[in-house]
């Protein structure tokens, strides 16, 4: 606990050096507006603005865009609360009894209680991160590629089992991301490999970027555009630091409900898919059953903007846990995150903690900071917020569009990425209106060639015997959860069916 | 064309795309090779194999309407949708290839020209502004700062004396 603490110490020291505070700051700011804008998340904002990292050191980068992922976290309930439109799904439960506090003249209340939830969410879970992290990543020194390769198939399980979308159409997202991520050179004979038409560009692979900058930029302004028809109304907001203070005060009313679902949200975060929309509606689920008004949910209760929003930055922080850990990312945003470190030359994974301990340490510092320097940009800027929502739609997007598409060229140079990006976005967006799970896509391209590096590793080494993956035994659990998870939903069903029997017999 | 069609018409396009992917998988070595493991092909094919299987799993589910989209009537594009989306993608088709021609920048000019005045109707000061202040940003960010080049096309000469007082 002792040797945490110290370099817990060293991180948050860390975090404070100018380069990597600035980033804190401008990360802050510029996540609070990403989250803000309707449509658009943390994903969304840390895809977009990856490529413009390669300006500092990866310590100050990761440290940029975990500010970004905390700033969005928060930014998300403004537009829930002030609009009626969530800022990201991560946000869709803030709108529940946000939307109406600002219908009655309440919304400085609503954005205060969201700023506060959030801090308290964000505060208990890197708490909870601090404690967790360094046995984790102890215990994972033992993985080696059979166990690596079960832990991949677990993630893509919860996905199936846990996101609760259509089984077949979320297996082919995951399947087409690890297919997309084999196009190139061989991992291991180097040979070409699924090189269309001969065009050379295809010889270098897709970056992740690629496919996340496409669905999550180009595809998402898409479906915002569908969505919001580009018209949005903004309820006005005056708040004065009297009414802040008194709104801070209130805090009282939901700190346990917010506290239980921090804790929740963080655990329910540290599961891939899982994440932070079904958080914060099982947070929001939580505080209005222990509610001594459960009526009042739904029409302007406080306590229900509280409880999703400390819940979702709680899963937030979760998700980031396995990504620094084992290599595994928790959320789309963690998996762009991971797929950052490795542009920036650093392999997560339990190896982070002894090869780049000033990395981890200073991330980890840099979350307490940023958790702070949010709540208090947040609190200070509100109005201004708000008044950039009101910026046109004709003007956002084809900003957006712009940096996606410089965005896109920057990785690798070359126009080939950006038509692709470009293709992404639009297939994304077509198969998202049929329902089809596009998360899924994003982590499989970014854990494809570690997946299949240990897939073929672990076939190597036992002669083909795909036997490998249930004889060692940490490999043996996570199939059998993995199994389990993607039965999961089967069993639902059944019962489902079983139950409508029954009751039809009974009528 | 109905939400329903387009669920039918995705999965047998996305089956074909497997099918595609799994002959191009298979000029590689698919199977065992002795001392070195799986082939190249192996993974891809695999992985193309079970797409396959999910589309013809969605179409059995289309056929017996399971899916929500099965059972949906409604456009699967409404004409407002068709403009809104179709006028977005459009610009971002026309910024790509006129990139190649007349490099970024003066794509980008254009692009923001048609989308700020015709698109957005905002006033002259406004996309004036916008219109030389984005492409200007972008330089800065990326020229300047990060050192990477972004394609000029035909307007490279145009730049030189801009890299002239840059790396003077």
């Amino acid at each position: 606990m002792g040797e945490t603490l110290g370099l817990l110490a060293g991180g948050l020291a860390q975090a404070f050096e100018p380069v990597n505070f600035s980033m804190i700051i401008i990360g802050c700011v510029l996540g609070l507006l990403v989250g803000a804008m309707p449509g658009l998340g943390s994903v969304n904002g840390v895809a977009i603005l990856l490529p413009i990292t390669f300006l500092v050191p990866p310590t100050a980068a990761i440290i940029f865009l975990a500010a970004i992922y905390y700033g969005a976290m928060y930014g998300g309930a403004i537009s829930s609360i002030t609009l009626g439109i969530p800022g990201a799904s991560t946000a869709v439960a803030t709108v529940f009894d946000g939307r109406p506090l600002a219908q009655a003249g309440k919304a400085d209340k609503a954005l205060t209680a969201a700023a506060m939830a959030s801090f308290i969410g964000g505060t208990i879970s890197v708490v909870l991160f601090t404690l967790f992290a360094p046995p984790l990543a102890e215990f994972a020194l033992k993985f080696g590629p059979a166990e690596e390769f079960a832990l991949m198939v677990l993630a893509f399980a919860t996905f199936i089992g846990l996101g609760g979308d259509d089984i077949p159409k979320t297996i082919f997202s995951i399947l087409i991301g690890l297919v997309l991520a084999t196009i190139g050179l061989d991992i291991i004979s180097g040979q070409p490999r699924l090189i269309f038409f001969d065009v050379s560009g295809f010889l270098h692979g897709i970056n992740f970027l690629v496919l996340a900058i496409g669905i999550y930029g180009i595809g998402e302004m898409l479906w915002t555009l569908e969505q919001t028809k580009g018209e949005v109304t903004v309820h006005n907001v005056k708040l004065s630091m009297k009414e802040i203070i008194k709104d801070i005060k209130d805090v009282k009313e939901y700190i346990g409900t917010t506290s239980l679902g921090s804790t929740l949200g963080y655990f329910v975060g540290t599961l891939p898919a899982a994440g932070a929309t079904p958080a914060s509606l099982m947070s929001y689920g939580l505080a209005k059953t222990f509610s001594k008004q459960p009526e009042t949910f739904g029409k302007g209760n406080v306590s229900g903007v509280a409880a999703p929003e400390a819940a979702n930055n709680a899963a937030s922080t979760g998700s980031m846990l396995p990504m620094i850990t084992l290599g595994i990312p928790g959320s789309p945003t963690t998996a762009i995150l991971l797929g950052g470190m490795i542009i920036w030359g650093l392999r997560p994974g339990p190896l982070l903690f002894t090869e780049h301990p000033e990395f981890v340490w200073g991330l980890i510092g840099s979350l307490y900071v940023a958790n702070l320097a949010t709540l208090l940009i947040n609190l200070m800027f509100i109005p201004v917020f708000v008044k950039i929502l009101t910026l046109p739609f004709t003007i956002l997007a084809p900003t957006i569009y712009i940096l996606c598409v410089v965005g896109g060229y920057a990785p690798t140079q070359t126009m080939h990425d950006v038509w692709l990006m470009f293709l992404f976005g639009v297939v994304g967006y077509l198969l998202r209106k049929l329902n089809y799970p596009v998360a899924p896509a994003v982590l499989a391209i970014v854990l494809g060639p570690l997946a299949e590096r240990s897939l073929r590793q672990s076939l190597l080494s036992s002669q083909g015997d795909p036997m490998i993956f249930l004889e060692r035994p940490i490999s043996l659990v996570c199939i059998l959860i993995a199994v389990a998870l993607v039965l999961v939903p089967v069993y639902q069903k059944m019962k489902r069916k079983k139950n409508a029997e029954q009751s039809g017999q009974e009528a | 064309m109905t939400v329903r069609t387009a669920e039918f018409v995705m999965a047998i396009v996305l089956s074909l795309c497997s099918i595609g992917l799994m002959i191009k998988s298979a000029e590689l070595n698919i199977g065992w090779i002795e001392g070195r493991g799986p082939g190249s092909g192996a993974w891809p094919f695999w992985l193309a194999t079970g797409m396959l299987i999910c589309c013809l799993w969605t179409l059995w589910r289309w056929f017996r309407r399971i899916t929500p989209e099965s059972r949906n009537t409604s456009l699967y594009m409404s004409h407002q949708t068709m403009v809104i989306v179709g006028t977005s993608a459009g610009a971002i088709l026309f910024l790509l290839a006129a990139t190649h021609w007349i490099g970024l920048y003066a794509s980008l000019v254009l692009f923001l020209l048609f989308y700020l005045k015709y698109v957005g109707r905002h006033t002259w000061v406004l996309t004036i502004v916008l219109t030389i202040g984005i492409p200007v940003f972008i330089f800065c960010l990326f020229e300047w700062a990060l050192k990477i080049p972004l394609p000029k096309a035909i307007t490279e000469p145009l730049f030189y004396p801009i890299y002239d007082l840059m790396y003077s």
